[in-house]
């Protein structure tokens, strides 16, 4: 790897490697082409002389080039190009733990697109020569055509016609039955290609020795009809399926091109400029006017505004953003302009994990996929296997005369209507259309087992505080002696409080806010006493705030009437503040966690579904039973001590329940572990929380139904599509073997399979792309 | 039974045999991944109707590098999966495709196409 002595140098892989010291930046250069040391020292030297570098070291062995070079006179692109110049090459990797990060593959799109051009083309010659085909086929039902027509001629001209057929448009089923064969396994295409082969090469034989078939008591039948319709049909499955499965991945492009491609940069002359997004670097001043989309993440300098969120968190009213708070990458700046400094960029940022997540997700595997799998490995031969019987059987029990043509179309039929690729989708597609949907709303899904086990939950554990509850203090209750105006207390306390940093003090200043209190008054000899409060004078009178010991200390008395206003406020679980002007306790501040808006409708969903919900919180029973109350939760579990949550979840999964535990992901890690699946509301910053199987990204229950519904929704279109796969060919290749012929007379048409072959896939994949559809309550 | 139709069966038997055989019992081709200097275990891997090699040695607890080169352009190796490291990557045609990740537990992990039809697996030792 690198052997620079310099600090912090990232593993190469990642390409921007790159580590600022105080003037300089280094960067590493994976180097192509060189064959010697007089090759290293070569590159070397042409780095060196370019201007802006200090320092170069090239590493034949590791082909790496370390260069050390002052930022402001050149950059990573001046340095490859340094080195082309030179004539060697730089390698530059793509991460291959996350592509297409915040980079779609364009070239690989290319080629997709190029590979599909080149299949509907090689559909439309299929269709074309088997719409001539067809008809001529069927001549031999009009006697009166027959007799004027040599059928030999006839034969060779329908050769001729399906010979492009099978060497244009169905060549790729050959050359892969082929290459398949040699590694001893066998796809779909091995079905198609002896299918059709065997159909042709009859017809081939009947068309070029028919005296052998006349000796033997046989009419020289061919088949070139149904060799060239299968092969135009399953092309038309093909090409239905490769449109539906763009859209399958659908989510991942839409959240890739969510992200902006330029950024307003302020330099440090105060210049702005725009440039594109790969050249914005941590640290770097971005300006954003009212309209933009946010370049990537940060933390705002200056400036207010409303920013809609919706793409990464799924809520749909616009965030209100001051100085100090983050921003995010590829949200929309709604109302106000603003500076911020870059955070984060490239993979890092939000938008990037929430990318990575979701295409993690897409490449997991659900358990219910497992039969399915297990199947799938055996499908083809075991299908071809049955083939073989089938023409055995048919062969040994069929008239005399017959029994070669239905042999040979039974057997046929079989190998086509088997369709392991409606096996083989069922699962995967709804699971990619599942988890795009819900990154969509703000529901990041770990992997197809979670979403899985979603479904399976029938108790939900509700962490109260930061679920149910918004987990930060507001004022709930205000009390002020008798002949003390609210209005000219409360702006002393908030003045106050505004010079603490303190939670509590925080929720004052918000409830003076929302009181439009004026909050201005000079403040001076602020002191904060550590535990107790704060005091200060505020407009010339001394003024504290804080618990009962704070007053105490200062020798001041609450009085009888603010005494018992302080019992009633304890008994409901408040917690109280204390305020002293001038000496005289003049009001009582109740501070409590307050209840979500959405709360409520929330856990009254959940129960309407069927599911129980159950509340845990460290609070006294007092405490709980009322919030629960609030929220219509009758089963709860208070005074839990925060190493005892896991504990709760094994309670509850001891009366044997399916636990969801739904929890901020912070303090609660281990019982989401513990739980069956854990629910991390992330508040739209940490994307990545290990221990859950679900992040949801808006601080709201209403993610908790959304993610049940959409893992509902999922699950059962997964069930319809394995339903289907399985009933289609359980019953489909005994039909195509002529099980049903001693009783009904039904043969089934190899024609027909392949119609039914091609339509069954594509019918899988629509299933699931019906969960686009799904929308959250 | 006519002799014809002895003829028929005998080699149907006989086929449907060959055929399990042929897919179920046959050896596989068995690769070790080769360490760089670097410590990452590398292993090229060619897609062609199949993965040679398909069984594919790992030491665990270090890197693993697999070079994926897809050499046709048919659509069922178009994608690849490795389910059990929450891998699913799109294989671009005529390329090679590099899969890395890092096996912490021992054990034997299946890699198979879009379809589960194509099969290969990597076995963490």
């Amino acid at each position: 790897m690198n052997t620079s002595s310099t600090p912090a140098v990232p593993a190469a892989g990642n390409p921007p490697a790159a580590t600022d010291t105080a003037a300089t930046r280094t960067e590493t250069l994976n180097i192509e082409g060189m064959t010697c040391a007089s090759c290293s020292n070569f590159v070397e030297k042409a780095l060196s002389r370019t201007p802006g570098v200090q320092r170069a070291t090239v590493n034949l062995a590791a082909e790496k080039a370390t260069i050390e070079y002052a930022p402001g006179q050149i950059n990573r692109a001046g340095l490859k190009a340094a080195v082309e110049q030179a004539g060697y090459g730089v390698f530059e990797p793509e991460a291959p733990t996350a592509p297409g990060v915040l980079a779609s593959d364009e070239e690989l799109a290319e080629r997709k697109a190029e590979a599909y051009q080149d299949l509907k083309r090689r559909f439309q010659v299929a269709v074309g020569l088997a719409v001539v085909i067809m008809p001529l086929s069927m001549l031999m039902l009009w006697p009166a055509m027959m007799s004027r027509i040599s059928t030999p001629v006839l034969n060779y001209v329908l050769l001729a016609l399906t010979l492009p057929v099978l060497a244009y448009s169905g060549r790729e089923f050959y050359v892969s039955a082929w290459n398949g064969l040699r590694h001893r396994t066998a796809s779909m295409d091995t079905l198609i290609a002896v299918g059709t082969g065997a159909a042709f090469l009859y017809s081939l034989a009947a068309t070029v020795v028919p005296e052998f078939f006349h000796q033997r008591g046989l009419m020289p039948e061919v088949y070139y009809d149904t060799t060239a319709t299968i092969i135009a049909l399953i092309l038309l499955g093909k090409v239905l399926e490769s449109r539906a499965k763009l859209k399958t991945s659908a989510a991942i492009k839409a959240l890739i091109g969510l992200q902006a491609k330029t950024a307003r940069v302020v330099r440090p002359g105060g210049q702005e400029v725009d440039i594109p997004l790969a050249q914005v670097q941590t640290g770097d001043e971005v300006l954003v006017r009212p309209g933009e989309k946010v370049a990537t993440d940060g933390v705002i300098l200056e400036g207010r505004s409303a920013l809609d969120e919706s793409m990464l968190t799924g809520e749909s009213l616009p965030v209100e953003k001051k100085a100090g708070d983050q921003v995010f990458g590829a949200t929309i700046n709604k109302t106000g302009a603003f500076r911020f400094r870059v955070s984060k960029v490239g993979t890092d940022t939000v938008l990037a994990q929430i990318v990575k997540l979701v295409e993690e997700a897409q490449g997991s595997r659900a358990p219910i996929q497992r039969l399915a799998d297990k199947v799938s490995a055996v499908f083809v031969p075991v299908v071809i296997m049955v083939a073989i019987a089938t023409f055995v059987i048919w062969f040994d029990l069929a008239a005399p005369e017959q029994r070669v043509p239905l042999a040979l179309v039974n057997f046929v039929a079989v190998l086509i209507i088997a369709c392991p690729c409606a096996l083989g989708l069922a699962t995967p597609t709804a699971i990619m259309v599942g988890t795009g949907k819900g990154a969509e709303h703000g529901v990041l899904i770990r992997n197809a087992e979670a979403l899985e086990k979603a479904y399976q939950v029938n108790t939900v554990l509700l962490d109260k505080t930061g679920t149910i509850t918004k987990g930060e203090p507001a004022v709930t209750d205000f009390v002020v002696a008798s002949g003390t105006a609210p209005a000219t207390v409360l702006p002393l306390l908030a003045a106050l409080e505004r010079q603490s940093e303190h939670p509590l003090a925080e929720a004052v200043v918000r409830y003076a806010a929302d009181q439009q209190a004026d909050t201005s008054a000079p403040v001076a000899d602020f002191v904060a006493h550590e535990g107790r409060g704060a005091g200060a004078t505020v407009q010339g009178q001394a003024v504290l705030i804080g618990n009962r010991r704070l007053l105490e200390e200062n020798n001041i008395g609450l009085g009888a009437e603010l005494e018992q206003a302080a019992a009633e406020l304890l008994a409901q679980a408040r917690t109280l503040l204390y305020a002293a002007v001038g000496g005289q306790a003049v009001a009582l501040v109740g501070v409590a966690d307050t209840v979500r808006d959405t709360s409520a409708a929330a856990i009254r969903h959940l129960q309407a579904e069927g599911l129980e919900v159950v509340m845990m919180t460290g609070d006294n029973r007092q405490t709980a039973e009322k919030v629960a109350g609030q929220v219509g939760i009758t089963r709860f579990f208070a005074e839990v001590l925060p190493a005892d949550k896991a504990g709760k979840v094994k309670e509850l999964q001891a009366e044997g329940r399916i636990v969801a535990m739904v929890g901020d992901g912070i303090n609660d890690a281990p019982a989401l572990a513990q739980a069956d699946l854990g629910l991390a509301m992330g508040g739209g910053t940490d994307v990545a929380m290990e221990a859950a199987g679900i992040t949801l990204m808006r601080s709201d229950l209403q993610g908790v139904v959304t993610a049940i519904d959409l893992s509902r929704q999922t699950m059962r279109t997964i069930k319809q599509n394995l339903f289907f796969a399985f009933i289609y060919n359980t019953l489909g290749i005994p039909i195509a073997a002529g099980l049903l012929y001693p009783f009904t007379g039904w043969l089934l048409s190899p024609m027909l399979a392949a119609g039914a072959m091609a339509l069954s896939s594509v019918s899988v994949l629509t299933n699931s792309l019906r969960l686009r559809g799904f929308k959250a309550n | 039974m006519d002799s014809s139709q002895i003829l028929v069966t005998i080699l149907g038997t006989g086929l449907i045999g060959f055929v399990g055989w042929f897919f179920f019992l046959a050896p596989h081709q068995v690769a070790a991944a080769v360490s760089s200097s670097s410590g990452v275990q590398q292993v090229d891997i060619t897609v062609k109707g199949g993965y040679s090699p398909d069984v594919i040695e790992v030491q665990k607890g270090q890197p693993v590098q697999l070079n994926f080169y897809r050499d046709e352009s048919n659509s069922c190796s178009e994608e690849l999966l490795l389910p059990d490291f929450n891998i699913r990557r799109d294989l671009a045609p005529f390329q090679t495709t590099t899969i890395e990740f890092l096996p912490e537990k021992a054990g034997t992990y299946p890699f198979t196409c879009g379809m589960s039809m194509l099969r290969g697996s990597l076995v963490v030792k």
